[in-house]
């Protein structure tokens, strides 16, 4: 686990979509090695594919509405030494082609990168269908995929590009609103390393995605309840940091998860996994419970599903509670 | 190395051999299709002994061209195409679906077996995977071209018309499907589970160059490559026309032999009909060893001494 200390306070952090981090890192990458080729299924701005799109034209491929031909095709393209990116949103990429995915993608264990943009209910208006939920419980049981899901653009761009240099299937999960900078240049990212933000003894929330930040601020705010709360960010799904997990049930004896996506599969399953089989405590889960998602401003419907910081303290506040009585 | 582009005699004789090879990998196994490996086996034995650039020593050459077995379902003859032309050792084909074997029941990449470039099986990737792989070599400008075995039943995959859009799209004329238009699928005919008629025009409508050949003619099969080979500005499908079972009486033209594999008793009587027509077209000079599996060594044993006398 690296420990880098982030304090969110009460400035207003600027702020920008993860996706942009994708595009960036694509754009990056394509500098470095010429055999970095984007996929578009129609969906080439909202991605930010068009930053590739832009600068390398002759290596952007236009697949049309057609996310399965994509994604095998994708297969195929780095069977001739292409490193290809898949860009469309959570949904597509990680539902509609899952069968390409898991068999010609990750069972011939082939050089592919999935993009999984409009992950969360804060997606906002356009409702359920384009609202990410399910992508991780369906990725990360897949063998030989590493799947990533950053908490913020600069975290995003880093994924892609650690993404992009590892030789194999990976998925990376962004999202598609303007959510908080909390991460630097600085801060480090190791695919499958955890990163801890903020140390403390009581509990420590482990959250991906943009329940980072908000796992932040509520444990900044428990402090001045007295509660000391550590702060973990989970960019890695997998391969999960099994050690880290560990490592905060021992040292804080308690957990809370939280992350922008259904309970049931998702981060919070598999953190689970590994506590129950490793180092038994009282884990509460923030995240969304069995439903659909709704049209809606985004940071209200994160709130209105469940996700909000008030959500997050009080879930600190039950972990620990259970903690006592055991 | 380059293409073998043995004549339609030998090539004949070859096929004889691989039908025989089929039948013993698949008693031996005891599970597999039979239907389909044995409409692709002249499809599959002129493509590797004929028409593509391949170096079975060195299966990686960069100068190969590519192939996509998209209904992974029929790779016992594949498997033994593979074999006989120099892959891997021929005697590997019995452990057919074996634990531990090289050869599983469909086609896995990460298990090492020379010449699968990729695991293929869940009908409806292949032909997306070789769009993959020529517009990769086209933007790389490299001549390879890249060839994809397609079932008819196949077709009724929606991901397979996203395949044949793009490839049309971009003009990728160093792709070439072959369809083993064997007209018939698990469930039965063609046109009673899914009718997939008129297919020429279907294709025609979707930008591509389409030849038709009789599957089991190698010199037909021949004549229809090379029209591909010579077709700029479209990808070009080859519809063969074949027979579902083709070469052995009582497994040709019917549904139920598509996932069963003969009982020993169904196998010797099928490797007498087989042993028969390659006594008629003459046996391969090529081949190196007779595969002898041990489910039915005795009966074999007594069937090799008939054709013996």
């Amino acid at each position: 686990m690296l420990y880098y200390p982030i304090t969110i306070g009460e400035k207003e952090l600027p702020r920008k979509a993860t996706r942009y981090g994708w595009g960036e890192g694509m754009v990056e990458l394509g500098k470095r090695n010429p055999n970095v080729v984007v996929l578009g299924a129609d969906l080439t701005s909202s991605t930010t594919a068009h930053l590739f799109k832009n600068e390398f034209p002759n290596r952007f491929i236009s697949f049309g509405i057609a996310e399965q031909n994509m994604t095998a095709a994708a297969g195929g393209l780095a069977i001739a030494g292409k490193v290809p990116f898949v860009s469309t949103y959570a949904v597509f990429s990680s539902g509609r082609s899952w069968d390409q995915l898991r068999t010609t993608v990750c069972y011939s264990n082939l050089n592919v990168k999935i993009g999984g943009a409009h992950g969360g209910v804060s997606v906002g208006p356009d409702g359920a269908t384009h609202q990410g939920l399910e992508d991780l419980a369906i990725t990360r049981c897949i063998p030989n995929l590493t799947v990533l899901s950053p908490c913020d653009y600069i975290e995003a761009r880093k994924a892609t590009i650690a993404g992009g240099e590892l030789v194999g299937p990976v998925y990376i999960r962004f999202g598609s609103e303007p959510m908080p900078i909390i991460t630097d240049e600085e801060t480090p990212f190791r695919i499958g390393e955890a990163n801890m933000y903020r140390d403390g003894e009581d509990c420590t929330i482990i959250a991906t995605g943009h329940m980072v930040h908000r796992a932040l601020v509520a444990a900044e705010r428990l402090e001045k309840e007295g509660l000391s709360v550590r702060v973990v960010d989970l960019h890695t799904i997998k391969p999960i940091d099994k050690e880290a997990i560990v490592q905060c049930c021992e040292e804080t004896g308690c957990l809370v998860t939280a992350e922008e996506h259904q309970l049931h599969g998702g981060m919070s399953s598999a953190v689970a996994e590994v506590v129950v089989e490793n180092s038994p405590v009282p884990v509460e889960m923030v995240g969304i419970r069995n439903r659909f998602g709704e049209s809606g401003d985004p940071e209200k419907l994160m709130d209105h599903f469940g996700l909000g910081i008030e959500h997050v303290m009080d879930a600190v506040r039950r972990a620990i509670a259970r903690k006592k009585r055991s | 190395m380059a293409r073998m582009e043995k004549g339609p005699d030998e090539l004949r004789r070859i096929a004889a051999q691989i039908r025989i090879d089929i039948i013993k990998m698949l008693v031996q196994a005891g599970s597999g299709h039979s239907g389909g490996s044995l409409s692709v086996a002249d499809i599959l034995t002129t493509l590797y002994f004929h028409e593509m650039n391949i170096d079975p020593q060195n299966p990686n050459w960069e100068g190969r061209d590519y192939f996509v077995l998209s209904k992974g379902h029929v790779c016992p003859a594949w498997y033994a195409v593979l074999a006989r032309a120099g892959y891997f050792p021929v005697e590997e084909l019995l452990t057919l679906r074996q634990l531990g074997t090289r050869l599983q029941g469909h086609p896995c990449k990460s298990k090492g077996l020379p010449g699968v470039e990729v695991s293929t099986g869940s009908l409806g990737q292949g032909l997306s995977i070789g769009v993959g792989i020529a517009l990769g070599l086209k933007l790389d400008g490299k001549p390879n071209r890249v060839y994809v075995v397609n079932g008819d039943g196949e077709l009724d995959e929606g991901s397979i018309w996203e395949a044949i859009m793009a490839a049309g799209h971009y003009k990728l004329d160093n792709l070439c499907s072959i369809v083993d238009n064997n007209n018939l699928q698990i469930d039965g005919f063609i046109s009673d589970v899914m009718n997939l008629y008129p297919l020429k025009e279907k294709y025609e409508a979707f930008n591509w160059h389409v030849v038709e050949c009789d599957g089991h003619e190698p010199a037909d099969i021949i004549r229809a490559l090379g029209e591909a080979r010579q077709t700029k500005g479209k990808p070009t499908v080859i519809i063969a026309h074949t027979v579902k079972g083709k070469g052995v009486s009582f497994m040709e033209n019917l549904a139920g032999w598509h996932g069963k594999p003969p009982n020993p008793e169904q196998a010797i009587q099928a490797l007498r009909e087989l042993y028969k027509q390659r006594e008629e077209i003459g046996h391969w000079e090529g081949k190196t060893v007779e595969l002898k599996p041990p489910r039915i060594a005795e009966e074999l044993e007594k069937l090799e001494a008939e054709f013996a006398k």
